[in-house]
């Protein structure tokens, strides 16, 4: 019983992981982006949403109303400036833009605010308690609305991706950015949409991260970005489905891990994923990520 | 070299290839005295200022390392502080056994080399920006396998159980001069692997790695060497790191901002040049020193340096010096001259860049 119990609290886990991983799967899908300060921004929507709860009195719940918005524009700005600069010039130049961001924003927060782990409370006793599906068995609120959003977000963005007129935009621009700036598209505009919809998911993420456990200026990438990245590959590159599965299979692997002893416990995920690297490159769905 | 003999025996212009567009003895000799004054330092400074360099010469050989992986392999590696940490654990472990730390120095920079094999096979399945987070994945991993053992100091990490204890002076001398040792040995094996068939082929890849592919240059093996020589001078790095705090810590020995730290360097000195990693650690360590007192500051900095570098100035430092005095302290390139020019003339309309 205690392995169903390690798979169901996996799979919740899971959906944060999933949540993390989408924006960084769609700026590689779209732009062909490898953004390295993906974790650090994602932290930054945390804190920002700290800031949007104490000043605004907002309940927490629906904080992500305006932080989402407050990310997506800090998107569009961050791509047309920085990483549309980056990407004129090449893959070189853009890993190391988004790579010098994410040191310039972890010290930062350092320096700014502090080292100190925070966490988003929320408030609700209701939300922050749990079921029990058996006696073994409990599944909490928060986790399973967690994976709740992850689903949303995939799915809205599967929907928006292949079936909204924008989303067709978005897609002929990552398929051939000239002929479709040929046809009258300004694809810098596209790409500044796309890291906006990618900062959004940041912002609920960073949330989720608060939220389920705490965050601190490091977390972004020890955690996030990692955990985000391994998921990715496990699933498979370019399909988001595959996020999911990969979100889900590192979840149920730490569960796993930190069951037989605490100490494996971010160590199994990363096994995991180094497992599949060597059997299976290609991700469990997908097409590869050696191009 | 008998095709292009025979090409300028046929054409009556004479068309010459030179490695370098001055003559390169006197910058050379500079570079022997150089190292002769270093070597002297001891005798001549502080051991305030000898530590300094210590941590100086750490910098400098792992960012000619990083320089090597980015510069011309074209592998931005996001991971080198698992060869840093893996180094200073090396050694560690042998201290641990009784062994000299100084002997252990060399044995852990070849392990952290033995231990390369394994770690490129998991990562050349990644291309660019998978690469450089799939390295990143791999360094947290053996940072976390690391803190597995409470015999090496778990999650807290140890001192260096046998340090020769007495003499201060001595020990701290002997650190920096096996220090000069580790980067003078950076130095030279890039500068040679670059001058080989190897470093031909690197450059290639850093121009254009389709073309190289298509030339038939083994990409794959040439990277491979880049990797390995850079996980053993990044080992020896992290070793030398140990010896002169005589203490190892996983979170520090594992910690990003090694990669930060050879990143930017690199970076601002001038990325694909041996001169530039030069430059770029004599400006960190400026700017370091200058700000220690601010914490973080001098990483946002350094940072924010970097990052304008990379867009407005891709050469770096040493790029803007070239561009205006032609200088080649290590020639790896090979210079033609246009038939009739002679070294001594001034102006020179072509360009090797």
């Amino acid at each position: 019983m205690d392995w169903v119990n390690d798979i169901i609290q996996g799979i919740m886990t899971g959906g944060l992981y999933a949540l993390f991983a989408c924006g960084l799967s769609l700026m590689f899908g779209v732009m062909n982006v490898v953004n390295l300060a993906h974790g650090d921004l994602a932290v930054v929507g945390g804190y920002v949403a700290l800031g949007v709860i104490a000043v605004t009195h907002v309940p927490v719940l629906a904080s992500f109303l305006i932080v989402v918005p407050i990310m997506a524009a800090l998107g569009y700005l961050v791509q047309r400036t920085l990483i549309q600069a980056a990407l004129n010039r090449s893959v070189l130049t853009t890993l190391l833009v988004t790579f010098g961001l994410s040191v310039v924003i972890e010290n930062a927060l350092l320096q700014f605010v502090n080292a100190d782990s925070h966490s988003i409370g929320t408030g609700n006793a209701i939300i922050s308690g749990s079921f029990k599906v058996s006696s073994a068995i409990q599944i909490g609120y928060l986790p399973l609305i967690i994976l709740g959003v992850a689903v949303v977000v995939l799915l809205g963005l599967q929907y928006f991706l292949s079936s909204t007129k924008y989303g067709r935009l978005i897609r002929a621009v990552a398929d051939d950015r000239e002929a479709a700036q040929m046809s009258g598209v300004s694809y810098r505009h596209v790409f500044g949409v796309a890291a906006a919809i990618a900062f959004g998911t940041l912002g609920l993420a960073g949330i989720a991260q608060g939220m389920y456990s705490q965050f601190a200026p490091t977390t972004g990438t020890t955690t996030i970005l990692l955990f985000a990245f391994a998921a990715v590959v496990i699933g498979g590159l370019g399909s988001l489905w595959g996020t999911l599965l990969g979100g889900i299979v590192l979840g149920i692997a730490d569960q796993i891990g930190s069951q037989i002893n605490s100490a494996y416990d971010p160590l199994a995920g990363f096994v995991i994923f180094l497992v599949v690297l060597v059997l299976r490159p290609q991700g469990l769905t997908g097409r590869g990520a050696q191009s | 070299m008998s095709v292009l003999a025979d090409a300028t025996s046929r054409s009556e212009a004479k068309i010459r290839v030179t490695r370098s567009r001055r003559n390169v003895i006197w910058p050379g000799l500079g570079a022997l005295v150089i190292v002769v004054v270093l070597a002297l330092f001891p005798y001549i400074v502080y051991t305030g200022t000898t530590n300094l360099m210590v941590q100086g010469f750490v910098v400098l050989t792992m960012a000619s390392m990083w320089n090597l992986l980015a510069g011309y392999a074209g592998l931005v590696s996001v991971g080198q502080q698992a060869f840093v940490g893996l180094g200073a654990y090396f050694v560690l472990l042998l201290n641990i056994h009784n062994l000299s730390m100084f002997t252990a120095l060399p044995i852990a920079a070849i392990g952290s080399g033995v231990a390369a094999l394994p770690l490129w096979w998991l990562v050349s399945r990644l291309r660019s920006g998978y690469f450089a987070i799939g390295t990143w994945v791999l360094a947290t991993t053996v940072f976390l396998f690391i803190q597995q053992f409470p015999s090496l100091g778990g999650g807290t990490g140890m001192s260096l159980p046998n340090v020769p204890s007495g003499n201060t002076p001595l020990l701290e001398a002997d650190t920096y001069w096996i220090g000069l040792a580790v980067t003078v040995a950076a130095l030279v094996t890039m500068y040679l692997l670059l001058r080989s068939r190897t470093g031909l082929e690197l450059t290639a890849i850093r121009d254009d790695e389709r073309a190289a592919r298509s030339s038939g240059v083994r990409v794959g093996r040439a990277r491979l060497v880049v990797f390995v020589v850079a996980a053993v001078f990044c080992g020896a790095a992290g070793a030398l790191n140990t010896v002169s705090q005589l203490i190892v810590q996983p979170s520090a020995a594992f910690s990003i901002e090694w990669t930060a730290k050879m990143a930017f360097a690199v970076v601002i000195g001038g990325i694909g040049t041996i001169e530039g990693p030069i430059l770029g650690t004599i400006v960190y360590m400026v700017l370091q020193q200058t700000l220690s007192a601010y914490n973080a500051w001098y990483l946002i900095i350094l940072g924010v340096v970097a990052i304008a570098i990379v867009l407005f100035a891709r050469r770096g430092l040493w790029g803007l010096l070239d561009d205006k005095f032609g200088i080649r302290l290590f020639p790896v390139g090979y210079y033609l001259w246009p038939p009739g020019e002679g070294r001594r003339r001034r102006k020179i309309a072509a360009h090797t860049k």
